[in-house]
């Protein structure tokens, strides 16, 4: 029997591996870390969340936390809120807050969550975004929120006409992450807060639920 | 450059040449490199979240404006959710079916009591079943239809909804009072779905219905 070579080519394998780790890198989103975490109740609705979202998360004592997903409008947002609540943000601030995630604390600490650096945010005990009927900041960053959606949305169109490509319109969506065990009033609350505004569809992000209902 | 050989007829094997330095392999270790492809596939293997969060989508109904007028619901079902039980820990639904009448009506009705069920597979889920049979069964005629491939899957998406839609179709209205826990009413809209129920609103409870939940749950 001849000695055969103890060495395999891996080159296919190689070849493979390096493949999965482009896939995985180009498709991994970076996760940052939310202030709250929710236990979302589970239902057999398997419709993906859209991307052009304003995400309101509701934790299980019933605070609510703002989120938009896009830099730019998180920016202009804040700058709106800024002028409303006389709140003055630095340009690094802004560009902070562009990058951050959730947050659930009034206009008025806000410069300072902002601030923060990460680990110690993670710390802060979010009191949530107060919208009650005096003092509705939610109603505000959502009306806020919507109208930069709606003028950058806009711009894209021009641009796009402009190259002569095609616009794809994805409309905003309001979309409620709720814990399971919140009360189901403080979610009322959040969801009067948008038909306040005349929003009356909404997503609301539950687990899909594993195999057959019943 | 002298030592380019040319013209040597052949060239290679004469011995009084000069000797080669030894041809390096052209393979080189690649098990470094291998190494750390692999850490990385199993980084991003079990850190990549492949799951986007799922959504049910709902609609709530518009304020209403003064030139609305009430509509009277021919199929009516009214769930009430809310917890019960040592510390409120329970959860539990009540319904009654048709529309609400409170003792001593001036209709002469007798008053509306609850009936309690739960979310098992004999509760909500039958109760449902029962109630939205002619639904059920019309929009399983269609997919029939359509798994015979007698009507297109666009067609057979319409004439679901529309079936879901009709004016005799059952309605449901969810009531929660302060009590209630947001996976329950989330809990009841999904066994909507999955009952094929297309006409349901979560909306405020009436004082009336409230007095008769205190009520009922005392007893």
């Amino acid at each position: 029997m001849p000695k055969g070579n103890p060495s395999l080519d891996m080159t296919p394998m190689v070849d493979l591996a390096f493949l999965l780790v482009t896939f995985f890198m180009l498709t991994a989103s970076v996760r940052v870390s939310e202030p709250v975490i929710v236990d979302t109740p589970s239902s057999t609705s398997d419709k993906l969340l859209p991307d052009n979202v304003i995400l309101i998360t509701v934790d299980n004592k019933g605070k609510a936390f703002y989120n938009i997903n896009n830099y730019d409008v998180r920016v202009k947002t804040l700058e709106k809120m800024a002028a409303q609540y006389k709140v003055a943000f630095t340009d690094k601030e802004k560009e902070r807050f562009g990058k951050m995630t959730s947050f659930g604390v009034p206009m008025a600490q806000l410069k300072e969550y902002v601030n923060m650096e990460d680990a110690q945010r993670a710390k802060v005990k979010s009191t949530g975004v107060p919208l009650d009927s005096l003092h509705n900041e939610l109603g505000d960053w959502i009306q806020f929120g919507r109208i930069e959606a709606a003028k950058q949305a806009r711009t894209q169109k021009e641009k796009s006409e402009k190259l002569g490509r095609q616009f794809k319109y994805e409309p905003l969506r309001f979309a409620i992450k709720a814990d399971g065990e919140a009360n189901y009033i403080a979610v009322k609350q959040v969801i009067k807060v948008f038909t306040d505004k005349d929003v009356y569809r909404f997503n609301l992000i539950t687990n899909l639920e594993a195999g057959d209902k019943k | 450059m002298a030592e380019v050989n040319t013209g040597d007829g052949g060239g290679g094997h004469g011995k009084h040449e000069k000797k080669r330095a030894k041809k390096a392999s052209t393979k080189i270790d690649m098990t470094p490199m291998v190494d750390l492809a692999f850490l990385l596939l199993t980084f991003f293997v079990l850190t990549s979240t492949f799951n986007k969060p799922k959504t049910m989508e709902i609609n709530f109904p518009a304020k209403p404006t003064s030139e609305d007028q009430r509509q009277k619901i021919n199929n009516a079902l009214t769930f009430i959710m809310t917890r019960e039980g040592k510390d409120e820990k329970e959860n539990a639904v009540y319904y009654y079916a048709g529309e609400f009448y409170p003792p001593n009506n001036k209709d002469g009705k007798p008053p509306t009591t609850l009936i309690k069920t739960d979310f098992s597979k004999d509760g909500l889920h039958k109760l449902l079943l029962d109630r939205n049979k002619p639904t059920i069964d019309a929009i399983n005629a269609l997919e029939e239809k359509y798994k015979k491939k007698e009507i297109a899957d666009t067609t057979y998406k319409r004439l679901a909804i529309h079936e879901k839609g009709i004016k005799t179709a059952l309605t449901v209205l969810i009531k929660s009072d302060d009590k209630a826990v947001y996976k329950e009413v989330v809990d009841a809209i999904d066994e909507l779905n999955i009952c094929n129920v297309g006409k349901y609103a979560i909306v405020d409870m009436m004082q009336e219905e409230l007095d008769l939940i205190n009520t009922t749950k005392k007893k």
